[in-house]
C-alpha cells in the first residue's frame, strides 16, 4: 500500500493528467466491450461468457493484420469484421441451442469455448506475451498538457471510442432498427407477431455486441500484451460494468466504466497489490446499496 | 430423518470402505491409489457443489475460492504451527466456514445471474490476493516446502495404505453427511426454493437463511476437500482457487447429472480419466476438454445420470400401463 504516492500524484497536475488519460482510455475501451455485452444479455437473455474471447481474438486478428500489412487502419477492420463472422457462426450454430434453456446450461457452453478458444490461440500464435507495437503514424512527440505526457494514439483512442460509443446510441435511439432491437428485448415474442424476422434480429445484435468487443480488443492492441487468456478479465471486469452500471442503461455503463478505468489508474499507484480487491469492494457496496445498479431502468 | 435409512446409508458407507481396502490389497499400485485419492477430493468438491447448484438452484462460480482457502490454510497451519493433523483440521473447517458466512450473506441477496457472477468476482478476488501477498503465500509458487505429516490416533499419513484409507473414510462419511442433508427437511426446503422460491417463502420458509446455510455447508465441504488435496499434493497452489477449478465443478456436475446425489461423482471419475488419457497423448487439454463439454451440452442437455434416470423412468411406465390394460 502506497499512500504516500497517490497523494502525491492527486496533488500535482501533470501526473493528474497522465493518470486521468490512463483511466479514461481504460474505461472507454471497458465500455465498448460492456456495451456489446449488456447488448447481448439484455436482448437476446443470453449470458455470454465468451465475450472475452471476442475481445481477445479481435485483438490477436489486429495484430496479425498488422503484421501482415503495416496498416492500423487494416488491424481494426479485420479485428472487427473478423469477430463479426466468427461471431455469426457461434450464434448461429451454437448459441440457438441454448437460448432458451438454463442459465447454467449457456454459462457451460460458453465455458467450453473459451477454453476451445484459447487454446486455438495458443496454438496459432503460441502462448508468450506478443506485442503489436504502435503504429507508424503515431510515433510523434508527445502532447503536453499541464506537464503531464499525452500519446497521440491515446487522444485517437479516446475520439474512436467515443465515436463508437455515439453511433451505437444514435443506432439505438435514433433508427427504427434500434427500436426493433429494444423492443425485442421487452417482448420478443411480441415483436416476432408483428412480422418481423427475429431471428435475423437476434443474429444481427449478437454480432454487433461482439463487434463492440472485437473493435475495443483490435484498438487496445497498439497498447496492451497480448495472451492466450487476456479476454477473462475483461469479461470479469464488463460484468462489473452491467451490475454497478445497471442492465440497460448507457450512462449506467459508461459512468461505471469511467469509474473502473480510473480506479484501476490511480488505484494501481496507491495500492498496487490489490488493486482487484478495491474494484471488488467498490462492486460489493453497490451492489449492497443499490442491488439493481446505480442507473437501474428494469427492475431484474 | 429416518433412523433406517441412516442406518443404512452407514451401512452402504462401511461397505464402500471395505471394498475400497479390498480393492487395495488386490491391485495395490501407486497409479490405483492416486485416481482413488483424486476422485475423493474432486468427487467431494462436485457433490459440495451441487448442493448448492443442483438441490437450492443456486450455480456458483466461486466454490474454489474455499476449496484453495481450505488447502491453504490447512497446509500453513501444519507448516507454521506445531499442530497435529486432528487440530488443524478441525480449526481449517472453522476458519473457512466463517469466510464462508461472510461471503454468504454477501452473495445470497442476489439471484440468478447476479448471484453467480459474484461469488466469481470474489473468487477472483481471493486468487489475486493469493498471488499478491507473497510473503504470507508463496505468490505463484504457492506453499511448497512440503507438508508435515505427524502421526495422530495411531494413523501414519505418510504410509500410503493408511492416507489411502484415510481419504477414503473422510471422502465416504462427508458423503453420508451430505446425504443426510439432502434428506432432511431442510433439504427438502432446498429443493423448494430452488422450484419457487416465492411460494417457498408464502409458505414460511426462511429463504434467505436456509441460502446461507446451504452456502455455508457446500463451502464446509469444499474445505475438506481442499485439505484432501493439500494432503495428497504436500503443499496448497494458487491454481486451487483459480476459476478453471470452479469451471471443473460444474462440468462434473453437468456430465454426471445435477438431479442425482451421485451423479457429480460419476462426472468426477469422467473428468480424471479423461484428464489422464488427455495429458498422457495430447499437449493441448483445454481444446479437448472444451470439445467434451461442448458434446455434453449440445448433445445430451442432461448428465448421464439424469439420462439413465429417465431411460428408466420411461421404460416402467411403459410397463406400468401395459401391466394396467386387461
Amino acid at each position: 500500500m502506497d499512500i504516500e504516492a497517490l497523494g502525491q500524484c492527486l496533488s500535482s497536475a501533470s501526473c493528474l493528467v497522465t493518470q486521468g488519460m490512463t483511466g479514461m482510455i481504460a474505461g472507454l475501451l471497458l465500455f465498448l466491450v460492456a456495451s456489446g455485452l449488456t447488448l447481448i444479455f439484455g436482448v437476446l437473455g443470453f449470458v455470454n461468457f465468451v465475450h472475452g474471447s471476442f475481445y481477445m481474438i479481435g485483438a490477436y486478428f489486429a495484430y496479425s493484420a498488422f503484421q501482415a500489412t503495416d496498416s492500423y487502419v487494416a488491424a481494426v477492420v479485420a479485428g472487427t469484421l473478423g469477430v463479426g463472422l466468427l461471431a455469426v457462426v457461434f450464434e448461429r450454430f451454437f448459441a440457438t441451442r441454448v437460448y432458451d434453456k438454463d442459465h447454467m446450461l449457456q454459462i457451460l457452453l460458453c465455458y467450453a469455448f473459451i477454453l476451445i478458444f484459447d487454446d486455438l490461440v495458443e496454438v496459432i500464435w503460441g502462448n508468450d506475451f506478443i506485442s503489436m507495437g504502435v503504429p507508424q503514424q503515431f510515433v510523434r512527440d508527445p502532447y503536453i498538457i499541464l506537464g503531464g505526457v499525452i500519446p497521440p494514439l491515446y487522444v485517437y483512442l479516446i475520439g474512436i471510442s467515443l465515436l463508437f460509443a455515439l453511433a451505437l446510441s444514435l443506432l439505438m435511439w435514433k433508427t427504427k432498427l434500434g427500436k426493433t432491437i429494444r423492443a425485442a428485448a421487452q417482448n420478443r415474442d411480441m415483436v416476432s407477431a408483428l412480422g418481423i424476422n427475429t431471428t435475423l434480429l437476434f443474429t444481427l445484435v449478437f454480432a454487433l455486441g461482439a463487434i463492440l468487443a472485437g473493435a475495443s480488443g483490435a484498438l487496445a492492441a497498439p497498447v496492451r500484451s497480448l495472451t492466450p487468456g487476456m479476454g477473462f478479465d475483461i469479461l470479469i471486469e464488463s460484468f462489473i460494468v452491467t451490475v454497478i452500471g445497471g442492465m440497460g442503461s448507457i450512462v449506467g455503463g459508461l459512468v461505471a466504466s469511467l469509474l473502473i478505468g480510473m480506479v484501476r489508474s490511480f488505484g494501481g499507484i496507491g495500492f498496487p497489490l490489490f488493486t482487484e480487491g478495491l474494484i471488488f469492494m467498490m462492486t460489493a457496496t453497490v451492489l449492497l446499496l443499490r442491488p439493481n445498479g446505480l442507473f437501474a431502468r428494469r427492475a431484474d | 430423518m429416518h433412523k433406517a435409512s441412516l442406518l443404512r446409508d452407514v451401512i452402504v458407507g462401511i461397505i464402500v470402505v471395505i471394498a475400497a481396502v479390498l480393492l487395495n490389497m488386490a491391485i495395490g499400485t501407486p497409479m490405483l491409489r492416486d485416481l482413488a485419492l483424486r476422485l475423493c477430493s474432486l468427487g467431494l468438491f462436485a457433490v459440495s457443489l451441487n448442493l448448492l447448484v443442483g438441490y437450492t438452484g443456486l450455480l456458483s462460480f466461486g466454490q474454489a475460492t474455499f476449496y484453495g482457502a481450505g488447502a491453504y490454510m490447512f497446509t500453513l497451519l501444519m507448516q507454521k504451527s506445531g499442530l497435529g493433523i486432528p487440530s488443524a483440521f478441525g480449526l481449517t473447517l472453522i476458519g473457512v466456514s466463517l469466510l464462508a458466512v461472510v461471503v454468504g450473506t454477501i452473495c445470497v441477496r442476489l439471484t440468478g445471474v447476479y448471484f453467480t457472477f459474484l461469488t466469481l468476482a470474489i473468487q477472483m478476488m481471493f486468487y489475486s490476493m493469493l498471488i499478491a501477498w507473497s510473503s504470507f503465500t508463496g505468490g505463484e509458487q504457492g506453499l511448497t516446502g512440503g507438508l508435515p505429516k505427524p502421526p495422530f490416533l495411531g494413523i501414519d499419513l505418510t504410509n500410503p495404505t493408511h492416507f489411502y484409507i484415510f481419504s477414503v473414510s473422510v471422502f465416504v462419511v462427508s458423503l453420508v453427511i451430505l446425504r443426510r442433508i439432502v434428506a432432511s427437511p431442510f433439504g427438502a426446503s432446498l429443493r423448494m426454493i430452488r422450484d419457487n422460491a416465492d411460494r417457498a417463502l408464502f409458505l414460511g420458509v426462511p429463504v434467505q437463511r436456509y441460502k446461507l446455510f446451504a452456502f455455508v455447508v457446500s463451502s464446509l465441504f469444499a474445505t475438506v476437500a481442499g485439505i484432501l488435496t493439500s494432503l495428497f499434493v504436500s503443499g496448497a497452489f494458487p491454481n486451487f482457487a483459480y476459476w478453471l477449478t470452479s469451471g471443473d465443478g460444474l462440468f462434473m456436475i453437468m456430465l454426471g447429472g445435477a438431479s442425482n446425489f451421485f451423479g457429480p461423482v460419476l462426472g468426477a471419475i469422467v473428468l480424471i480419466v479423461l484428464d489422464n488419457l488427455i495429458n498422457v497423448h495430447i499437449k493441448h487439454h483445454g481444446l479437448v476438454l472444451g470439445v467434451v463439454i461442448l458434446f455434453v451440452v449440445l448433445g445430451m442437455r442432461k448428465g448421464i445420470l439424469d439420462y439413465l434416470a429417465e431411460i428408466f423412468a420411461s421404460y416402467s411406465e411403459r410397463s406400468a400401463t401395459r401391466r394396467s390394460q386387461p
